[in-house]
């Protein structure tokens, strides 16, 4: 009996040292991924209720974090605060810069910021208007990341350029034309080449599907989500329209008023929505 | 002091004078940088070279001798009104002669001569700010220039040759100076850009519309953007002039006839006519002495 206990109770300890030892394994596979984008306590109001307070999260690498609530809701105003372009009221935005380390957005050089922008990131505007030279060609709009960043050899940028065009389905034969003869959908196209052509890691996204007609809408999506796996970018991507969260998100932070009702895995917050404004604007979709 | 006809010397009140040579001196202390200075106005309109004049306003003094050259000409309406507006004001001498002159004020050209330490050239700059062209906002070039953020510049080269097949900006070629400040050397050929680097002579650029003064002080780098597939290059003729036989200056195409002959002849004329001084011959000489017999 004795033996059997023994035998049971080593057992159970090769069990727990298996365990132990497995924990250990997993913590340190894990402790060598920090999160790309650390929110903490983050407040900017233009008015009581109008813009966005209490934000917390963290953003891992490879994450797509969708935004997502009613037009007013404070999307835009919390997507620029990360993105560098809004200083907040209070709170910290730290990013882990594969160039500068970590790095508190708002403390640091501004300088700092702008290397960001055109390396690192990448921001895609709801008005292509926003994103790019209309008075410049497609393939200039695309290289002016590459020479910003120091490429100096026409041949070298001008590659470049028709390897994203490819990329994002617009014929390289348009490569010298302006932005203004292309359609609202590669206009969109053009701003996400425009700026995926310095292989930026983290790109912020604000309604980049707004004002499109419905057949483009799904085109783009599709891209969209192809180039996010097939690049591992992280993104964080405001829109108000769930089917588009749906498809690209793969976690949720729902807005009202400017604060963080509910915030989950896509689907356990579209299927199983537990705030009831979540609910509402759940159902709400499923109206249309 | 003043001169016989009641204005100030060199027209500028000397209060002006100080606040436009602080200005200058900041320009020659941050090479290439645009320095904003509250301007004032010249008894001509501006297009005519008023930020030029502010600058040799300011710098000149009784024992200069004056220059002052349009398109590589000493007789344009513009050159000699601004010459006599000086002999005028400050009662200084002027010259036709680049080796004679202390102040050079120059609209769209370098002289061919190589300019000495002792001499001082100033630019007529109709628009100081490289980077409008792509950013018209004033704030967002300040902001690039300060970051030294410069791809964009690049972006002009970029559609050039995408356009051209090579860079075809001839004028306006945009430099960095010191290799920290993107400046626009005005509306010179790029012919001239090598001339503008390690000069010994200081260079003052005034622009009177936007009113910002920017130099180039004695001996500074100043770089000419290019591609590494696509180097900067000046421009080259078949020709040499037709006059003096040079084949190293700025050529300028002119109409001998009324049937359309036409010659290439230097710019720069009194380049033009010193190499005629020294012997130097090109093949239209015949015509060019009967011409002078005419005339005389
Ligand atoms: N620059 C601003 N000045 C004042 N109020 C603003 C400004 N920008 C946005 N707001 C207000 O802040 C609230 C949130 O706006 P926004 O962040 O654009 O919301 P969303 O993107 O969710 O539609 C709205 O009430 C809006 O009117
Ligand atoms: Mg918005
Ligand atoms: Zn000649």
């Amino acid at each position: 009996m004795n033996k059997v206990i023994d035998a049971v109770q080593s057992d159970a300890g090769v069990q727990q040292a298996l365990e132990t030892a497995l924990q250990q394994e997993f913590k340190e596979e894990w402790k060598d991924i920090a999160p790309l984008l650390s929110v903490r306590e983050l407040n900017k109001f233009y008015a009581p209720g109008k813009g966005c307070g209490d934000i917390n999260f963290d953003l891992y690498p490879g994450e797509v974090l969708g935004i997502v609530g009613e037009s007013g809701s404070g999307k835009s105003t919390l997507l620029s605060c990360l993105s560098a372009r809004l200083t907040p009221d209070s709170g910290n935005v730290i990013y882990n810069s594969e160039r500068f380390g970590e790095m508190d957005l708002y403390a640091c050089e501004e300088s700092m910021r702008r290397v960001l922008m055109r390396s690192e990131w990448g921001i895609v505007h709801q008005h292509a208007r926003d994103g790019l030279r209309m008075n410049v060609s497609a393939g200039a709009n695309i290289g002016e990341r590459l020479m910003a960043v120091g490429e100096r050899h026409y041949g070298d940028i001008r590659a470049k350029a028709e390897e994203w065009l490819t990329a994002v389905e617009i014929d390289t034969g348009r490569i010298d034309d302006r932005p203004s003869q292309f359609s609202g959908g590669m206009q969109q196209r053009l701003q996400i080449a425009r700026n995926l052509v310095t292989h930026p890691k983290l790109i912020f996204m604000d309604e980049p599907t707004g004002g499109l007609d419905v057949s483009v809408q799904a085109k783009l999506l599709d891209l969209l989500r192809n180039l996010v796996s097939r690049l591992g970018l992280s993104v964080i991507i405001v829109t108000h329209d769930l089917a588009v969260a749906r498809l690209l998100a793969h976690r949720l932070m729902v807005m009202r008023r400017g604060q963080v009702v509910e915030t989950g895995l896509t689907d356990q917050v579209l299927d199983d929505p537990q705030h009831p404004y979540t609910q509402l604007l759940v159902s709400s979709i499923l109206q249309n | 002091m003043s001169t016989a006809t009641g204005y100030n010397f060199a027209y500028l009140d000397e209060q002006s004078k100080r606040m436009i040579r602080r200005a200058i001196l900041k320009g020659v202390a941050i090479p290439g940088y645009q320095v904003p200075f509250g301007g004032r106005e010249m008894p001509l309109p501006h297009g005519w070279g008023t930020g030029g004049m502010q600058v040799t306003a300011s710098v000149i003094g009784e024992a200069d001798k004056l220059k002052v050259i349009d398109q590589g000409a000493d007789d344009t309406t513009n050159a000699v009104s601004i010459r006599r507006f000086f002999a005028h004001t400050a009662g200084v001498e002027t010259t036709e002669q680049t080796a004679e002159a202390t102040l050079i004020q120059t609209r769209h050209r370098i002289p061919e001569r190589p300019l000495q330490a002792d001499q001082i050239l100033i630019y007529q700059v109709p628009i100081p700010e490289p980077l409008r062209f792509i950013e018209p906002r004033e704030s967002e070039t300040r902001k690039m220039h300060a970051l030294s953020e410069y791809g964009a510049m690049q972006v002009k080269l970029y559609e050039d040759v995408a356009r051209f097949g090579h860079i075809a900006t001839s004028y306006d070629y945009p430099v960095m100076v010191n290799n920290r400040y993107m400046m626009d050397p005005s509306p010179i050929p790029k012919f001239d850009n090598p001339k503008m680097s390690m000069m010994p002579a200081l260079q003052l650029f005034g622009a009177g519309f936007e009113k910002r003064i920017y130099a180039v002080p004695p001996f500074t780098q100043v770089e000419s953007l290019d591609f590494d597939d696509h180097p900067f290059e000046v421009q080259s003729w078949d020709e040499a002039c037709a006059i003096c036989g040079s084949d190293h200056s700025f050529l300028d195409e002119v109409i001998t006839d009324d049937n359309g002959s036409k010659m290439f002849v230097c710019s720069d004329t009194d380049y033009c006519r010193e190499r005629v001084d020294q012997g130097f011959v090109g093949t239209a000489a015949d015509l060019s002495t009967s011409e002078q017999e005419t005339e005389q």
